[in-house]
């Protein structure tokens, strides 16, 4: 009963989580690139607006199309949701006539470009008006722009007739409303044939009078595209203004900063799932998309396969459900390494306690989840905290982004690095101005965080903030007594000088340590003893299975997919995939599948292949395998139904890749692989 | 000036008005004029206008045919995609709707023909560009065609009827200064317009003579120009002052806007603003650089190498023991040009993969998404699939990035590419 109820509640909180997760997710996304949008929104209604007034300047200008250049990197996955948003944003605000187009739909003409133009334009507005009457004229004429533009010109007739003073609204904007501009949005420009684009643009400007048309490049790559692209004498139809999103690295900066370092999502991932998440990121896509899918499935595949995984919840949830836990769930705590690792330290009498009553178990649980939520509260401050002081050293000891210290931390004990003890030795070096700025960074991130521990702690950064500033006035007052005293002892000699120099040194090698320099090591032994009580690893956690994801090779296998590999494995070793072949040796069965066999037969010959000597190769191992007599005629003999099963392998091999007919022996295929014996 | 025009078909006072917006084409307006004769007479079938972006063919014609009310229609062939489209504007403009949705489905030229017929008005038909309408409508109707190109590059081969070559030639620097001077700002004098163009034309004239182009950059920078005058500085006649005022803002102008590096709204925030902040904007090639994932480097990197060195190379490169060959024995006849030189060359995807794999560092699967970013770096024209989309069966690709691009590529990944191009050995 209870089972059912902690799996009907995990269910619950599972899929809690996920949306959590994708609404935070999309939230962010739309953070990212709010500042980008609103340029580029401004930069419509700038356009649209400046059609209208029409001043000697203006009227002489050659007509341009005003192009937004929107640069948006090569995290292509990604662009997506950006188009999405800046189409639903332009939509709401400036303009209901946006269409978007892709390199893929559009094929190699530009009639191709004007269908589907006309068909989101069109079919966009059509849908709220419902008019038989236009739909009807829209089917009979060819899609081109001049019926784009007469479409537009009655339009925005009839709605300058239609309602006229329903809103207040000043004359401007009414005027901009009268004719909002037609906005395309060509989403990957570097994928476009140049010559189709071209056309369309020159067709385009030849409307521009009367049709406030405006166009939206997204570019993967780098602005010179547009250049590469189009001849001079097109892009001097186009008024083109760049617009630069963030660079993707600092996306999944935020995303992390907010996904993952965080204590509000009890889900957490260990060092190994972090790694492998972050190298696909960096190595193979540089998608910020991807990245959260692989976070997702994480999470599903941790409530999946981990039932302790109820949990893994807030921690009043947590606490409720540890209550609620039966017998069998209380023996997988047991099992834990983690766990048994906490039973040995305790005393025999504990031990057998915990050990064999459910109860005592239960509320020695509850002890455990409270500490581990403890542990992350203070642990994301602290490691924010050291992140500050450690990122404004020189050649960045601990990594320059927060996500190469929080893997350090998540894999063992940080203190014990010895990039660690050098970023110590370098911040024993800082200057006081330096030093008190990142300082009293440490106290802004710790103030806001709600916990005892950092309470004080902020506190205790606070008084060692007010000794260096009265460190400071103390100083003061000694400089005005010996800055005159050395000024009389200046000597233009160089001899003298030297001299004095160096008996300044020896003085102050031997001279005990100054107030300021005592201060700053005994702030940066707070610090130390900060890291080293906050930062410890998370598998120094007992019960902390319960929120780490630990299983990479999963992760891997399911991001980062391996076809080839997976070929091979099954045509090498066909038991992985079907159990009842498992043999005790390990070798192919003789009662493998057939394009098995011949797999590998094909590996024991050299590049070219007698086709005839495999065909009796393969006879004989099939033979084997029906079990007849080695010493009966019809041993080893190809008949047809051999030969025909053969044939249909040696193609399957071909489809596969791995082999080829060649012209340079008839009865010879050629191999093209490698290796095998 | 309205000498010139003259013709006993079409009224006197039509006559001047065409001639006072033709400025400098009066010739050519008046031939054309004589080659349609009056308005009752037949004309020659067809005439083929040709001559540079921006001479005034379709405004010359575009005002004779408005001013002297000839019945007309005009087609861009670039937009005609197919012959439905150009048929149905056709008739569009000539007869309206009607007219336009008797043509079928996909029509033919005798359905136009049939249609057209039905239709009892005379006219005269002006092309765009290019398409060569044979006139087999038996009616008063004159074909001109506009082209930049000359005759010669239409001229189907099975023949047709020859059209009248009419050449536009380019403006002069004089006809240029005449016509510029005419748009002129209406709270200026027109000496003072005309002295800025002046300017104008001494700084552009060596690099562009496109009409169009001249006028939206006298716009562009008028402004600039009126400066010392409106801060009453200096007088409209000082026109040596003023000169020195705009010249180096010109020039600037001829690197920037006009070579669409900034746009022209850009320009003119950044006439507003100080010449300190001015610096700053930087042009649309500045941003060259381009942000890829690690993988994605290497395979570029290798991409290089492939298309820059020969095949045979490879081994001396990539293998430990490769024993030492001397570039001077190793050279073929054609390979002593600089490959370079030559550009790149197509290599099949094994040998990338094969390069890629050595150049790498660490030892990498061959996963999908290796696969996955040579495509990605396809559609970022960064490489280009020479062999056809279809063949599936060892693709061949070029690497279409620069030696200084790949440069930056490969010091980002602490990669010394030089190293490895058989052109620098």
């Amino acid at each position: 009963m209870y089972e059912v109820l902690g799996e009907i509640s995990q269910f619950g909180q599972q899929t809690g989580q996920m949306t959590y997760f994708c609404a935070s997710f999309k939230v962010l996304q739309d953070e990212l690139n709010r500042k980008i949008l609103d340029s580029l929104l401004d930069f419509t209604r700038k356009c649209s607006s400046a059609r209208q007034h029409s001043d000697w300047a203006s009227q002489m200008r050659a007509n341009e199309i005003p192009t937004a250049a929107l640069v948006l990197g090569v995290n292509v996955p990604d662009h997506d949701i950006t188009f999405q948003s800046l189409s639903e944003l332009l939509h709401q605000s400036v303009t209901p006539h946006v269409a978007s187009v892709e390199a893929k739909e559009c094929g190699g003409t530009q009639l191709k470009v004007l269908e589907r133009l006309m068909d989101t334009v069109v079919d966009d507005d059509e849908e709220e008006e419902t008019e038989h009457t236009s739909t009807q004229l829209h089917k009979s004429v060819n899609c081109s722009l001049s019926a784009l533009c007469d479409w537009y010109i009655t339009k925005t007739k009839k709605s300058s007739s239609g309602t006229p003073g329903k809103k207040r609204s000043s004359p401007a904007e009414h005027e901009r409303q009268q004719q909002p501009p037609v906005v395309i949005i060509f989403k990957d420009l570097e994928a476009f044939n140049p010559r189709v684009l071209r056309d369309f643009i020159l067709i385009c400007s030849r409307y521009i009078e009367r049709l406030p048309l405006m166009f939206i490049f997204g570019i993967a790559t780098s602005p010179s595209t547009i250049q590469r692209m189009l001849p001079h004498s097109v892009s001097s139809l186009l008024c083109i203004e760049l617009f630069q999103s963030l660079s993707c690295t600092q996306h999944l900066a935020t995303v992390i900063d907010q996904l993952i370092l965080t204590p509000q999502f009890p889900f957490k991932l260990n060092a190994k799932v972090m790694q492998v998440l972050l190298s696909i990121f960096l190595y193979h896509d540089f998608s910020v998309r991807n990245f959260i899918k692989g976070l997702q499935l994480a999470l599903l595949e941790h409530f999946h396969s981990q039932p302790l995984s109820v949990l893994c919840c807030k921690k009043k949830e947590a606490l409720l459900n540890v209550m609620q836990l039966s017998h069998r769930d209380l023996e997988r705590i047991r099992q834990l390494p983690s766990f048994k690792r906490y039973v040995e330290k305790q005393e025999s009498q504990e031990q057998v306690n915990l050990i064999t009553d459910d109860s005592h178990l239960k509320e020695t649980c509850r002890k455990m989840i409270k500490g581990l939520h403890k542990y992350h509260k203070n642990y994301y401050p602290i490691l924010k905290c050291l992140h500050t002081l450690t990122s404004a050293l020189p050649r960045y000891p601990l990594g320059k982004q927060i996500r190469e210290l929080h893997l350090t931390c998540l894999e063992k004990n940080v203190w014990e690095n010895e990039d660690y003890q050098s970023a110590m030795k370098l911040l024993k070096m800082l200057a006081k101005d330096d030093l008190i700025a990142l300082l009293q960074r440490c106290g802004e991130i710790l103030k806001p965080v709600k916990s005892k521990k950092m309470k004080s702690t902020a506190f205790q950064l606070e008084e060692l903030l007010t000794k260096f500033k009265q460190l400071d006035s103390k100083l003061r007052k000694e400089d005005s007594i010996t800055s005159p005293i050395k000024n009389l002892q200046k000597k233009t000699d160089l001899f003298q000088l030297q001299k004095t120099l160096l008996e300044m040194n020896e003085t102050r090698r031997s001279k005990k340590l100054s107030p300021f320099e005592i201060l700053r090591n005994e702030a940066l032994e707070f610090i130390d003893s900060l890291v080293k009580s906050h930062l410890s690893p998370p598998e120094s956690q007992t019960l902390h299975e319960v929120c780490y994801y630990s299983s990479s090779a999963t992760v891997r296998r399911h991001l980062n997919a391996t076809p080839r590999t997976s070929i091979q494995a099954a045509l090498s070793s066909p038991y992985y995939y079907l159990q009842n072949l498992k043999t005790e040796d390990g070798t192919v069965s003789n009662a493998a599948p057939d394009i098995c066999i011949a797999y590998k037969l094909h590996l024991e010959c050299g590049r070219l292949i007698n086709l005839y000597d495999w065909l009796e190769a393969y006879a004989t191992v099939v033979s084997a395998a029906d079990g007849n007599d080695p010493d009966s005629d019809g041993y080893g003999k190809v008949d047809e139904v051999k030969h025909a099963r053969f044939i249909r392998s040696v193609s399957e091999l071909e489809f596969l890749g791995f082999i080829k007919s060649t012209k340079q022996k008839t009865d010879h295929v050629a191999r093209l692989t490698w290796g095998g014996c | 000036m309205t000498a010139l025009l003259q013709h006993p078909g079409y009224d006197e006072e039509k006559l001047r008005r065409v001639a006072e917006q033709l400025p400098c084409r009066e010739v050519q307006a008046g031939l054309l004029l004589s080659l349609m004769g009056e308005p009752q007479q037949y004309s020659y079938p067809s005439i083929f206008i040709y001559g540079h972006r921006a001479s005034g063919k379709s405004h010359v014609l575009h005002v004779l045919l408005k001013e002297l009310e000839l019945h007309h229609a005009t087609v861009s062939c670039v937009e005609c995609v197919s012959v439905a489209l150009l048929f149905e504007q056709v008739l569009l403009s000539f007869f309206g709707c009607d007219a336009a949705s008797l043509l079928p489905r996909s029509p033919s030229l005798s359905d136009f023909v049939r249609i057209y017929r039905q239709q009892p008005v005379t006219m005269e038909t002006s092309s765009h560009q290019t398409v060569v309408l044979n006139p087999v409508v038996e009616d008063n109707v004159t074909v001109i065609l506009l082209s930049e190109i000359v005759w010669d590059k239409f001229r189907p081969n099975t023949g047709c009827f020859e059209p009248l070559l009419l050449h536009f030639p380019d403006y002069s620097k004089g006809e240029l200064q005449q016509i510029l001077s005419q748009d002129r700002h209406p709270s200026y004098s027109a000496e003072f317009y005309s002295s800025y163009i002046n300017i104008l034309l001494g700084v552009f004239y060596s690099v562009c003579r496109d009409l169009r182009e001249l006028r939206h950059l006298a716009a562009l920078n008028f402004s600039k120009f009126c400066e010392p005058l409106e801060e009453g500085k200096v007088k409209e006649t000082d026109t040596h002052k003023l000169w020195r005022n705009i010249e180096p803002h010109l020039k600037k102008a001829m690197q920037t806007v006009y070579l669409r590096e900034v746009s022209s709204l850009q320009w003119e925030q950044m006439q507003l603003m100080e010449e300190k902040e001015a610096g700053a904007l930087r042009g649309l090639s500045a941003h060259t650089h381009v942000e890829l994932p690690f993988y994605s480097k290497f395979l570029l990197i290798a991409a290089y190498l492939a298309s820059y060195n020969p095949a045979r190379t490879d081994k001396r490169f990539f293998l430990k023991h490769h024993g030492k060959i001397r570039k001077t024995n190793f050279l073929k006849k054609n390979e002593k040009t600089s490959n370079h030189l030559l550009g790149p060359k197509p290599f099949p995807l094994d040998r990338l993969l094969a390069i890629f794999y050595s150049v790498v560092d660490s030892r990498v699967a061959p996963t999908a998404s290796i696969f996955s970013q040579i495509s990605s770096l396809v559609t970022l024209q960064l490489l280009t699939q020479v062999s056809h989309d279809d063949q599936l069966d060892a693709p061949k690709y070029k690497c279409a990035v620069s030696l200084d691009f790949i440069c930056a590529i490969s010091r980002t990944v602490n990669f010394d590419i030089v190293k490895y191009l058989y052109d620098f050995l």
